[in-house]
């Protein structure tokens, strides 16, 4: 496919879910799901990873500039964030730890798990 | 000529593609996790609004085009997760487990202490998907009601402490186990700390990339049952 016909592709697989959520009875963020949509044409085979390259290379490699604008509105709302600084710095510097550890001792009891049921089958 | 070329949103969209393109260029250059092109285009942007008393109104005409490219890109998380459907299957109970443990973990402490802090529903709601990747923490934010702008700060902070205690929690926290190190790394800090993973070893990168999209997925799911 050619790099315009990738991105009628993308846009197109947004568009679609935009409508989809607009339907939904739930506050569903339409580009979750172009995610799952898309994730779900690429298991049914619709198109190959190959096919959108040049297209999801880029975009995938230039993810964060697509944040900018989102960050410089800060500008906007600082006001709110300085007043609220403090308990969202804590919140953050708390809770990335925890769900570090949390995630990283449920997996290796999981494979611990998982190893001694295999020995006891053999 | 200044009205034209306040009133153009090339403005906006020259001042973001700029500064990025010089975070970048000083990522490459230090190669310190810190000097992330993300945080340096926007405290940039910021400061140079400020400094030539650009109005934000201004600048937003051209971010309007680029925050239309948010859906697009979050689409194309899908081929991240396809990409590594070999790794996903030989690891699918363990990558379930954490991944449904690391967004359970995150929403539920963020949502307590959000509650004891007694801060409100735009804060609290921007808070909420803080360890999810940008593009999806937006659009979760957003649906709930949220302050997007407080999500990008926090996300990208939340990467960044991730991503830079990542080594160190593993080893405080006894975290061996080379796919439970890139699952954890993945689930509380995002594609930030994916890169950091990488460093870390080739399953802990594969793993903490799986575990960007299924944990936002999951966090999805979570924050539409939550009472927020």
């Amino acid at each position: 496919m050619s790099v315009l016909a990738q991105l009628a592709v993308i846009f197109l697989v947004c568009l679609i879910s935009e409508g989809i959520c607009a339907l939904l009875p739930i506050a569903f963020p339409a580009a979750v799901m172009a995610m799952v949509l898309l994730l779900l044409l690429l298991f049914g085979r619709a198109f190959k990873p190959e096919q959108l390259r040049e297209s999801s290379d880029f975009l995938l490699d230039h993810m964060a500039f697509f944040f900018v604008p989102g960050c410089v509105s800060l500008i906007k709302y600082w006001d709110v964030m300085a007043a609220n600084l403090l308990p969202i710095l804590v919140i953050i510097l708390v809770t990335t730890p925890l769900v570090f550890f949390l995630t990283g001792h449920a997996v290796q009891l999981t494979l611990r798990l998982m190893t001694r049921k295999e020995e006891t089958k053999q | 000529m200044m009205q034209a070329i306040l009133d153009s949103p090339l403005l906006g969209l020259g001042l973001s593609a700029a500064t990025f393109a010089l975070g970048r260029w000083i990522q490459k250059k230090t190669g310190w996790t810190i000097a992330n092109p993300l945080l340096i285009s926007a405290v940039l942007s910021i400061a140079l609004l400020l400094v030539l008393e650009i109005p934000y109104e201004a600048y937003a005409q051209g971010g309007e085009f680029i925050n239309l490219m948010l859906s697009p890109v979050t689409a194309i998380l899908a081929l991240g997760i396809y990409n590594q459907r070999a790794v996903l299957k030989r690891y699918f109970v363990p990558v379930l487990v954490g991944c449904l443990v690391g967004s359970a973990s995150s929403v539920l402490s963020v949502l307590g202490l959000c509650r004891l802090f007694g801060l409100d529903q735009t804060i609290t709601a921007a808070l909420i998907p803080k360890s999810c990747t940008t593009a999806i923490a937006l659009g979760i934010a957003e649906a709930k009601g949220g302050i997007v702008a407080i999500t990008a700060a926090c996300v990208i902070f939340t990467g960044l402490v991730g991503a830079l205690g990542a080594p160190l929690f593993a080893k405080v926290f006894r975290i061996t186990d080379p796919v439970a190190q890139g699952l954890a790394v993945g689930a509380c800090s995002h594609a930030l700390g994916t890169s950091k993973a990488r460093e870390m070893g080739e399953l802990q990168g594969a793993m903490s990339s799986i575990a960007i999209g299924v944990c936002g997925l999951l966090t999805v799911l979570l924050s539409l049952v939550l009472p927020l």
